[in-house]
């Protein structure tokens, strides 16, 4: 697939996924006509549900933030060669050892409970990252089924925590005791309070902060440390890793450790700042659709942050659809989730050529 | 003692509804995974078969109409992630995501904006659904001692998809095994290069390998919708498609063994209504179920990591072919 010398990059990293976009969501619009709703209203709707008030945009963030750790978690992954699918199970338990400090040590003072709430996250999805990890590197077991089975084990194991240990007495639902105050992450709209401005109630919280934190640090890591360099020479090529001296083994496990301690971090957003107590499901498929976001974000930070703040808005902008639309049911986010992975993942290269005669004609009109 | 031999009969019973559909996707996995096409969306295809079937069967009155409507929504889902996996030579996991995906959220879209009834398909019954079968004399034996209960509890009185469940794992593996589009199968996962010399096509092997992955999907699929149950109902497959899949490696991408682990991973389902409140002897701790839901995927992962025997899988699998790549 490689391009011309003198054709530029940026038709393949910008053009290409839009193109792609735009048919995804034009196939989407046909099944908005299936189940008989007009697709320009609805499309309208969920623009001005996404991003048409203060409130919609927090809202909008709200979802990007828990894209955005699990985009990373992916990518990370990805540029040691390695398919964490397990992004589900890794957030899972992370958000576990999350919801863990904030019920436990929430003597703690407010201002160090939130790094050892960051660190609880990290070592518990580090640790569901780890044995996929060790066997991929070690006994070649391939990680994409591995981590599928640590998913459905996470779900198991949670189901029995939260059914056995951690429900509070006399529910009958699953759900841990709410955690006190000074054991939840503030929300933006109390923090630009205090700033003398009110940004209006959304669950968009101080984890949104650290996400870009992640952002910045993976690509620091990534471009600009030797361990990055390692993960990237592993992942391209690892027979020149080894020439070089670096180990494989040691690396694809510390880069798994990474990439499960990013997923887990999505409990700061959905349990230590939004739902204050533990819940079963509160994953709800972000680590799955992760997949779709360092897929459009071609594994570098910037493109995570866009293609996240992308499915934030898809997120939110379709739960005001299903407010609008009888027909239109939450289930057309994942509808559009489902066609925005096919056709700028799998279906990727599908419209190259056409993209890049039509652009090649363009540019040629131009020089000449 | 006898009680003990009833309840045994009862159990395994309970193995052989809960394992038909785990076979027969897995089965369709092997036809998908041995042609070199990783195959991570037969939840989907499942999915698309419960509910394609339902729908039909609950317009059409017919069980048999919807098996068929069944096994072309699921071969439509296999056509499509070849399409994208050997057309298009995309990323295999990435296209088999997009499908459970797309299906996980098309079939309640589409069944609510149909049946107002929160994305389930109305009730089936009579013969909109594949009803039981009683093989003949099973009533007259059934006081006969041990093989009365045998052959009325456990032979008799299931729906055909399960006979045929029986059957297909003969016929799959007389056709992976002895037939030339059996060997040429094996060899497009193992080596597509050296089938390509030999004037084969890979790219119309892989397809045929689509085609017949989707139609056995798509049974199982029909069989969640329209045999064990009557009616389609959101996330119905509820993981089985990845059990099976789990089912598939443990069966190291074989038919028979792939017979063997599904009848314990469905033993184990069966096990599991029985053993909740189950006190462990000695260590006085009440059993958890969860750990037997999880069990046959712990052993799935100990067997990838080679504790209980080894795992390889077909050499070209994941891998798109291209004429000029080799």
């Amino acid at each position: 697939m490689s391009a011309a010398p003198s054709f530029p990059r940026w038709i393949e990293i910008v053009v290409l996924p839009i193109v792609n976009l735009m048919l995804a969501f034009l196939v989407a619009g046909v099944v908005v006509v299936a189940v008989g709703e007009n697709p320009f209203e609805a499309i309208s709707v969920l623009i001005t549900g996404a991003v048409g008030s203060k409130i919609s945009i927090g809202y909008t963030l709200f979802y990007a933030t828990n894209f955005i750790f699990t985009g990373l978690a992916v990518a990370l992954a990805f540029h040691c060669g390695l398919f964490n699918i397990g992004g589900e199970g890794q957030a899972y338990i992370g958000g576990l050892g999350i919801g863990l400090v904030c019920l436990y040590l929430d003597i703690l003072p407010p201002i160090l409970i939130v790094p050892v709430a960051i660190a609880g996250g990290a070592v518990f999805g580090a640790l569901w990252a780890f044995l996929p990890g060790y066997l991929q590197a070690t006994r070649g077991s391939h990680i994409v089924i591995t981590t599928i089975m640590f998913n459905f084990i996470a779900a198991a194991l949670m189901v029995f925590l939260m059914t056995n240990v951690l429900i509070l007495p006399g529910q009958m639902s699953p759900e841990s005791r709410p955690f006190i105050e000074s054991a939840t992450l503030s929300t933006m709209q109390d923090l630009f309070l205090m700033l003398g401005t009110d940004i209006g109630r959304s669950p968009l919280n101080l984890s949104f902060f650290w996400a870009l934190v992640c952002c910045v640090g993976t690509w620091v890591l990534i471009w600009h440390t030797p361990l990055g360099y390692a993960i990237r020479s592993v992942g391209q090529n690892t027979r020149a890793a080894i020439y070089c001296g670096i180990k494989p083994t040691r690396i694809i496990v510390i880069t798994m450790l990474i990439s499960g301690a990013m997923a887990g971090f999505l409990g700061l957003n959905e349990i230590m700042g939004f739902q204050e107590r533990l819940i079963l499901n509160f994953t709800g498929g972000y680590g799955f659709v992760g997949i779709a976001v360092s897929l459009m974000g071609r594994n570098h930070p910037v493109g995570i942050f866009l293609a996240a703040i992308l499915f934030g808005a898809l997120y939110q902008g379709g739960t005001e659809l299903s407010f609008e639309f009888p027909a239109l049911t939450k289930e057309v986010v994942i509808v559009m989730q489902g066609l925005i992975i096919l056709f700028a993942g799998a279906l990727e290269y599908m419209l190259w050529p056409a993209v890049r005669r039509v652009a090649g004609s363009i540019l040629r009109l131009r020089t000449s | 003692m006898y009680e003990a031999y009833i309840d045994i009969i009862s159990l395994l019973d309970a193995t052989v509804r809960i394992g038909a559909p785990l076979v027969l996707a897995a089965l369709a996995g092997l036809f998908s995974e041995r042609s070199g096409i990783v195959d991570i969306s037969l939840e989907g295809k499942m999915l698309a078969a419960a509910f394609a079937a339902a729908t039909v069967a609950a317009i059409s009155g017919s069980a048999w109409l919807g098996l068929m409507a069944g096994i072309l929504a699921s071969v439509a889902m296999a056509l499509l992630h070849g399409f994208a996996c050997i057309t298009h030579r995309g990323n295999q996991i990435i296209s088999g995501l997009a499908i459970n995906i797309l299906v996980a959220g098309l079939a309640p879209l589409l069944g609510i904006a149909w049946f107002h009834r929160g994305g389930q398909t109305p009730n089936l019954t009579g013969d909109a659904r594949f009803g039981e079968i009683i093989l003949p004399g099973a009533e007259m034996v059934k006081d006969v001692p041990l093989l009365g209960p045998l052959y009325e509890g456990l032979l008799s009185g299931h729906n055909i998809l399960i006979y045929l469940t029986i059957m297909a794992v003969p016929a799959v593996a007389f056709v992976v095994y002895r037939t030339r589009f059996g060997l040429r199968l094996f060899a497009v996962g193992e080596n597509p290069a050296a089938v390509d010399t030999a004037g084969i096509s890979v790219i119309q092997m892989r397809y045929l390998a689509m085609i017949a992955c989707g139609v056995l999907a798509g049974i199982a699929g029909a069989y969640l919708s329209t045999a064990q149950g009557a009616f389609f109902s959101r996330d119905m497959t509820a993981g089985r498609g990845y059990l099976a899949l789990a089912a598939l490696i443990f069966a190291k991408w074989r038919p028979g063994p792939v017979l063997l682990a599904c009848a314990l991973f469905g033993f184990l389902d069966a096990m599991e209504a029985r053993l909740q409140g189950t006190v462990i002897p000695l260590i006085e701790v009440t059993l958890p179920v969860q750990l037997i839901q999880a069990l046959p995927y712990i052993l799935t992962v100990a067997l990838l990591a080679g504790f209980v025997g080894r795992a390889t899988p077909p050499a070209a699998i994941g891998v798109p072919y291209s004429k000029e790549h080799h």
